[in-house]
């Protein structure tokens, strides 16, 4: 198990490793000068030679790229002008655009990410294993179909539409809600709370799809297994059964597939973000872009790579950790 | 004192009648044995007891302790379940949960019936398991069933069974899935529980000597219908139904005696249910005359000493890599065949047997190829198999499968999979060979546009045997080719197997874990052991006087049909206080 998490952590590493130099040789090795972009409209000749020293493009890619490894690990200083900019480790990189560490402006967004994420997920699953398991229960009835129904409406429904729906019935029409805007948890939880509650519920009805399908098709799987007829014949409960034997089997593939959506969501709720005003880190992403502001891009990237990466290796251990036939090796 | 009273039970799928008409009475510590083919009726009798079926019609009065269990609430039901009769199935590892440890399943049982506390359970729990023998119970209690052997999970089901001191048991098929050796183990271990615990037995099993050993009395069941029902020593040994000799008949023995003939040399034997699809070639009063695989037998030793060697095995060895690092260095290699020499002679069957992870399939696939040894070489015909593969004598070794189902596409019509070798070859359209490669094996042409799923188990391996036949080889290796088989299936098989043989003589080897099976078909016989041969010679020789203490002891633990013998060997295998053979349970 220990050999597994070593191993598992190396390999992480690795991947990582692999992806910075991916995500580096794309943004700052491609035939594009980045200085041009970044120096942006009425550039002079003067100021680009400036902004190429201070992004380091001067010299030799390899260099560059030692350079940005070193930064993420012991920070690096970038000459501005006259001034230094200091951008201490993990140093993912200097945006000229804000004049702040890619760092800081990742940490700035990260807490909203979370919050964001983690509040949908728990609401997606709670949503999404009730209805699931409802319909598995009454496979082909009324309600399973009416589930399946919402389901499809679920794939098919651009988050956008739910929540424009969302704001316009609680924050326009009945006014139980304030447009959301975002309060950090250590201020006030409430007030984080029910601020996040449409993008979490936007968000967790069309994730809840996914699991509704999961967790219904595992249901029918486990009740038609040979030891569910093992517990009705020593007299389980109905209700026991699919408490404590269909549910279970139904859990493994879900609990793998939630530590994987976790990570996404964090960096990838773009439209749910724009839509409730969140400063998330997808936000941050779509700024980025429009103003070319190239480091920024390459921390988010990194940043999204890390999560799923890691996401993964913990989705694997929860995967043992969930189903004891499954060994670690 | 009547445990269980049946009466008139019967159990209707829609309109398909399953069970019509069954009426038994089941005694305290009494043992009763219902026989049958698949599709006669006896699993779904031993889930009606319990009210398992969830969309049949259920008629009839089940009677146990003064309640009908056939019109007992869902409550009452519920309580009776695991209390007063309890299951033991007959997959032991899908029979319990992955999820949870075997000893938490056992206590989980005991506390929904007793409402004992969480020690309480766990402690029964381990008490039943080491009345059921397995070693070290409180530290075993503690596995998850994939941690347990195939004999050890059925041990835990008799263990939960055993639980909440039920006054029934019924065994459903208990050990189907299981080596020889386990199967005896785990009839004596039932038989044991019910003379020490006086509960009684309800066995439910295909095999006549399942039952002849472990019960007193036994219905043979056919169609939904008790053909005969009597005590066993009767039943097993003067039987006054058709059906019951055709059964017993068609049971491949160990003695080397072939089912009893009709005077022109065939068996008598009943055509499978017509909804099967194979009673299509039976005679109008629903029986068919088969061709008898023995006759082959009598001339067995002349042919196989004549032969000269068609296939050399030169110190075969082959290692899979372990699957578990334990530590920083790799685990030892797993041994599949450690060392096999071995000619194979021309024109003669050689019977491989062994239990399950002996190697036999592995030496099996080795021989044709599909697999290739890690060292040793295998020679056909001078050539060596491994650099066979653009030879034209590649042809020449083919292989019949284990599971006819899974090893056919089930998106191709079986005709085209019998095409399939004979375009490899450059016949522009097969089909008329293919035709007639069916009416071969006992087939109608017309089968060539059906799909798998839409035959039989007999017809899908009459398939497979046609498909194996179909480049004309000269050696076919068959895997337990009748392993998923009826028993009377499995005659008209072995039967088909005799005849192709002789018509387009041909050298077989044929891996089995039946040794009965084996003796009935095969020249010579290896027995494997942790992938080498143990022993080796003509089948007369290696059943009448096993050398090796493996041999003997996978022949005292194959059953017999005879209830008198088979009560014998039970009580010699209880005199020997250790099992015969280094084998686990």
């Amino acid at each position: 198990m220990i050999g597994y998490v070593a191993r598992r952590l190396g390999g992480t590493a690795l991947v990582l490793f692999g992806l910075s130099a991916i995500v580096y040789a794309l943004f700052y090795l491609a035939p594009q000068d980045p200085a041009v972009l970044t120096c942006g409209k009425g550039c002079t000749p003067e100021r680009l030679a400036e902004v190429h020293a201070a992004m380091g493009l001067d010299e030799p890619a390899l260099t560059q790229y030692r350079h940005f490894l070193q930064g993420l690990f012991v920070g690096r200083d970038y000459p501005a002008g006259p001034d230094v900019r200091h951008c201490p480790a993990p140093c993912l990189g200097y945006s000229f655009e804000t004049d702040q560490p890619v760092t800081a402006l990742l940490a700035d967004r990260l807490p909203v990410s979370v919050s964001l994420a983690v509040g949908a997920e728990v609401l997606s699953l709670a949503l999404g294993i009730g209805a699931g398991l409802l319909s598995g229960l009454r496979r082909y009835r009324v309600l399973d179909k009416l589930v399946n129904g919402l389901i499809l409406a679920g794939y098919a429904v651009p988050v956008f539409l739910i929540g424009l729906l969302l704001l316009m019935i609680f924050c326009v029409y009945l006014r139980w809600l304030p447009f959301p805007t975002y309060v950090p948890l250590t201020t006030d939880p409430l007030a984080w709370a029910q601020n996040l509650l449409l993008p979490w519920t936007a968000l967790a009805l069309i994730q809840a799809a996914a699991y509704a399908r999961l967790t219904r098709a595992g249901v029918q799987d486990t009740l038609a297994e040979d030891y569910v007829r093992t517990a009705r014949a020593y007299g389980f409960t109905e209700r026991r059964i699919v408490l404590r034997r269909a549910l279970r089997g139904a859990l493994v593939p879900l609990v793998t597939l939630t530590a994987i959506d976790l990570a996404a969501i964090m960096t990838s709720a773009v439209l749910t973000e724009t839509m409730f005003g969140l400063p998330g880190v997808g936000q941050l992403l779509v700024g980025a872009v429009n103003q070319i502001d190239l480091p920024v891009v390459v921390g988010v990237t990194l940043l999204t790579g890390c999560l799923v990466v890691v996401g993964n290796a913990v989705a694997d251990l929860l995967y043992a950790a969930i189903d004891p036939r499954v060994q670690l090796r | 004192m009547t445990v269980l009273s049946v009466q008139d039970l019967r159990i209707a799928f829609g309109a398909a009648t399953a069970v019509d008409g069954l009426s038994f009475d089941l005694a305290a510590g009494a043992a009763l044995g219902i026989v049958g083919e698949s599709g006669s009726g006896k699993s779904a009798t031993a889930l009606a007891l319990l009210g398992l079926h969830r969309d049949a019609d259920v008629t009839g009065k089940i009677l146990f302790d003064g309640t009908d269990l056939a019109t007992a609430t869902a409550e009452q039901l519920r309580r009776v379940r695991g209390a007063g009769i309890a299951m033991v199935f007959q997959e032991p590892l899908s029979a319990l949960s992955p999820f949870h440890r075997i000893g938490d399943q056992i206590a989980e049982v005991y506390r929904l019936h007793t409402g004992a506390s969480r020690r309480a359970a766990r402690e029964r729990a381990i008490e039943v398991l080491r009345q059921v023998h397995i070693p070290d119970p409180s530290r075993r209690a503690d596995a998850y069933p994939h941690q347990f052997s195939g004999g050890m999970r059925q041990r835990a089901l008799i263990a939960m069974a055993l639980a909440c001191r039920p006054r029934l048991i019924v065994a459903d098929e208990p050990t189907t899935a299981l080596d020889v050796t386990v199967q005896a183990q785990i009839l004596d271990l039932l038989d044991e529980v019910r003379t020490t615990t006086g509960t009684a037995l309800l066995l439910i099993s295909h095999d006549l000597g399942v039952v002849a050993g472990s019960t007193d009395e036994v219905i043979v069941m056919r169609r939904g219908v008790a053909v005969e029902h009597g005590p066993v020593d009767t039943v097993l040994v003067s039987p006054r139904a058709a059906y019951t000799r055709a059964l017993l008949n068609a049971v491949p023995r160990l003695d080397g005696e072939g089912p009893a003939q009709a005077a022109d040399g065939r068996v008598l034997l009943d055509a499978a249910p017509p909804s099967d699809g194979e009673g299509s070639a039976g005679a109008a009063d629903g029986r068919v005359l088969l061709d008898a695989a023995p006759p082959l037998g009598r001339e067995r030793p002349g042919r196989a000493a004549a032969g000269e060697p068609l296939l050399r095995l030169a110190d075969v060895r082959k290692t899979f890599p372990a699957g578990r690092r334990r530590s920083l260095r790799r685990a030892a290699p797993i041994r599949a065949v450690d060392g096999i020499t071995l000619d194979l002679r021309r024109g003669e069957t050689l019977g491989i047997v062994g239990e399950s992870g002996t190697g036999k399939t592995t030496l099996a696939r080795m021989m044709v190829g599909l697999v290739a040894p890690t060292a040793g070489t295998i020679t056909f015909d001078g050539v060596d198999v491994a650099r066979r593969r653009r030879h034209p004598s590649r042809r020449s070794v083919q292989m019949i499968f284990q599971d006819p189902l899974s090893s056919l596409n089930p998106r191709r019509t079986i005709g085209e999979s019998i095409a399939d070798p004979l375009r490899l070859q450059g016949v522009g359209d097969p089909r008329p060979a293919v035709e007639d490669l069916l009416i071969r094996v006992g087939l109608s042409p017309d089968e060539y546009d059906r799909y798998p799923h839409q035959l039989s188990g007999g017809m899908r391996q009459r398939v497979g045997i046609a498909r194996a036949l179909a480049p004309r080889p000269r050696l076919i290796v068959c895997d337990e080719p009748v392993s998923s088989l009826d028993v009377t299936t499995q005659a008209q098989v072995l039967a088909l197997l005799a005849d192709v043989r002789q018509e387009f003589d041909l050298t077989l080897v044929f891996v089995s874990h039946d040794l009965a099976v084996v003796r009935q078909v095969a020249d010579r016989v290896a027995v494997m052991h942790s992938g080498t041969i143990v022993e080796l010679g003509d089948v007369a020789q290696v059943y009448n006087r096993p050398e090796h203490a493996y041999t003997r002891a996978l022949l005292a633990a194959v059953p017999v049909t005879d209830p008198a013998e088979a009560r014998r060997r039970r009580a010699e295998r209880q005199n020997q206080p250790t099992p015969p053979s280094p084998i686990p349970g």
